[in-house]
């Protein structure tokens, strides 16, 4: 359909296009701006001084570690539910759909404090841990839980509306021709899933690294030890350390633009390839 | 022992020849379990440690109402703004073409790419007393930062791109032929407008709303900066829940976010009902 058409009401398109475009300044690009406007406050020297402590890299180390644990384990997630919910009939799973769905509509302080339920001082299973001499609250393993919690739906969600439209016509001629589990997976469903596997680990990939409220309330803010980058972000600011924490918050909104020119071009490019609600 | 027809035998699973059924719907239910379904009913079972009475004046005590209210209340004024606004946007993306309109289109997407505390001190930033924005209101009298009013600021940042997401596709599968069936029976365009293309657009433009509605309500690391924080004025539950767990007060912590989810379930179930009865009224 073509988007150029006569308008109704003469001036009413570019009056819309200018309400629209002056609200996605004064709401998205004008807090973008700001961003690096403030990190460069005090000019390039200022901005490189917040990379010249140790503790800005090793929130960049710790950041990159947990999206690297947590990112695969929820892809492998997406690819076994995007299969099981896809090529077979069974009984709830409509349920199963809905609750994969339900991490997106917990807020992310419920997402972390449940992990402290479980696992904190006074939590279930405390006991445990406290016999086995291990800790979860304030150390790596409680980062990684909380971030798995709130990115679990990214890659199904891309998954399963694809496999569904697609069909299993591909993967039963397969096992017709003979191919084994493998094969069939490695070599139809994966070669067809490709495009919407890689736009979903994208989009999970920018929110494990950007997530703040869950992390931050099983992190503890230990120095070195359990700050994210956006943590770091945090203890910047209430130090009142601004343009160091607009200088390491610029990396952060550089990793929110690289990920949003990875999707349009995925969008542009692989746009069959994709769930249909994904191609604009 | 008489034999069923297979027909007739009670099944929770068709047949099927693929494989690696068992596998992969394991692997999903366990993981599931572990990082759902086991934490979430610690939420659910946690707060009853205070009995019935304590669950509730832990989440209806003066400062955790004040919490809620505002959490609720400017979450759904965001999603009401967000939904003109989103309405306006999905449309101009949709209808119109214009130079940059592709870069216009990616960057609606920002506010679900930009980390939360990036977000946050960005717009406290601009808010501020001191603040280019911030600067130009206090002239005018009025205070964003620190008040209720950039919460709602924040709030409306965090929601932008759900309406225009959800409203986008149907626009785009909006049929042109029912617009001009319409205009050729004398219709204006304003009734095209509110006789045709919304009622189309109302159940997109509700889901979209009641997103990012439960966004908002939820919402935490783009809202403490610009808030103030003010204890019963400009304290929102999350940062509440926060609070009571770093007293180490995990059962108050508990029923709070159980009210938040259960509020914020109810408020969903009763816009998908909104949404049923409207496409059902579309049917008839």
């Amino acid at each position: 359909m073509s988007a150029v058409r006569r308008s109704p009401v003469r001036g009413l398109a570019p009056l819309l296009i200018g309400v629209a475009l002056l609200w996605l300044a004064l709401v998205v690009l004008l807090p973008l701006g700001m961003v690096f406007a403030e990190a460069f406050r005090r000019g390039l020297d200022g901005f490189l001084d917040a990379f010249s402590e140790p503790d800005a890299w090793s929130a960049v180390r710790l950041t990159l570690l947990v999206a690297a644990i947590s990112v695969p384990l929820n892809a492998l997630f997406g690819l076994a539910a995007a299969w099981c919910i896809t090529r077979y009939e069974f009984r709830g799973k409509a349920l199963l759909t809905t609750l994969i769905d339900l991490p997106f509509s917990v807020s992310p302080v419920i997402s972390g404090l449940v992990w402290v339920l479980l696992f904190g001082t006074a939590g279930w299973f405390a006991p445990l841990l406290d016999a086995l001499g291990v800790r979860v609250i304030f150390t790596v393993t409680g980062l990684v839980l909380a971030t798995i919690l709130v990115t679990l739906p990214f890659v199904a969600r891309e998954l399963i509306p694809l496999m569904q439209q697609q069909g299993a016509d591909e993967e039963l001629a397969a096992v017709t021709l003979g191919a084994g589990p493998w094969a069939i997976f490695s070599r139809v469903t994966l070669p067809n899933v490709r495009w919407a596997l890689l736009y979903g680990v994208l989009l999970c990939n920018a929110r494990a690294m950007g997530e703040f409220g869950a992390v931050s309330v099983v992190s503890g803010h230990i120095r070195g030890l359990t700050n994210t980058l956006p943590l770091h972000v945090e203890i910047l600011y209430n130090e009142y350390d601004f343009v160091g924490a607009f200088a390491t918050a610029t990396v952060l909104a550089s990793l929110a633009l690289v990920t949003l020119l990875i999707k349009s071009l995925l969008e542009w490019r692989f746009a069959d390839e994709l769930a249909a609600t994904r191609r604009h | 022992m008489t034999a069923v027809p297979l027909s007739r035998r009670w099944r929770w699973k068709e047949p099927s020849v693929l494989p690696g059924f068992g596998l992969t719907f394991g692997f999903t239910v366990l993981y599931l379990s572990l990082i759902v379904l086991i934490p979430l009913a610690a939420l659910v079972v946690r707060p009853w440690e205070l009995g019935p009475a304590g669950v509730w004046e832990a989440a209806t005590n003066p400062r955790a109402l004040a919490a809620l209210r505002l959490s609720f209340v400017a979450g759904g004024l965001a999603a009401l703004i967000n939904a003109v606004m989103g309405l306006v946007l999905a449309w101009v993306l949709v209808r119109y073409d214009f130079p940059g309109k592709r870069i216009i289109d990616a960057l609606v997407d920002l506010p679900f790419a930009l980390p939360t505390a990036v977000a946050g001190i960005a717009l406290t930033a601009l808010y501020a007393p001191n603040g280019p924005i911030g600067s130009v209101l206090t002239d005018w009298g009025v205070r964003v930062a620190y008040t209720p009013l950039g919460v709602l600021i924040a709030l409306i940042f965090v929601g932008l791109p759900f309406v225009v997401r959800s409203v986008q596709p149907v626009l785009e599968d909006l049929d042109h032929e029912i617009e001009e069936a319409a205009e050729t029976l004398g219709a204006t365009p304003f009734q095209r407008a509110r006789l045709v293309v919304l009622p189309a657009l109302l159940p997109a433009l509700i889901s979209g709303a009641g997103l990012a509605f439960a966004r908002a309500v939820g919402e935490y690391g783009s809202v403490i900066f610009i808030a103030g924080n003010m204890p019963q004025r400009s304290e929102i539950a999350p940062l509440l829940v926060v609070i009571q767990l770093e007293q180490f007060n995990y059962a108050g912590a508990a029923a709070i976010g159980l009210a938040m989810l259960a509020l914020s379930f109810l408020i969903l179930l009763t816009l998908n009902g909104l949404q049923a009865v409207i496409a059902r009224r579309g049917r008839a």
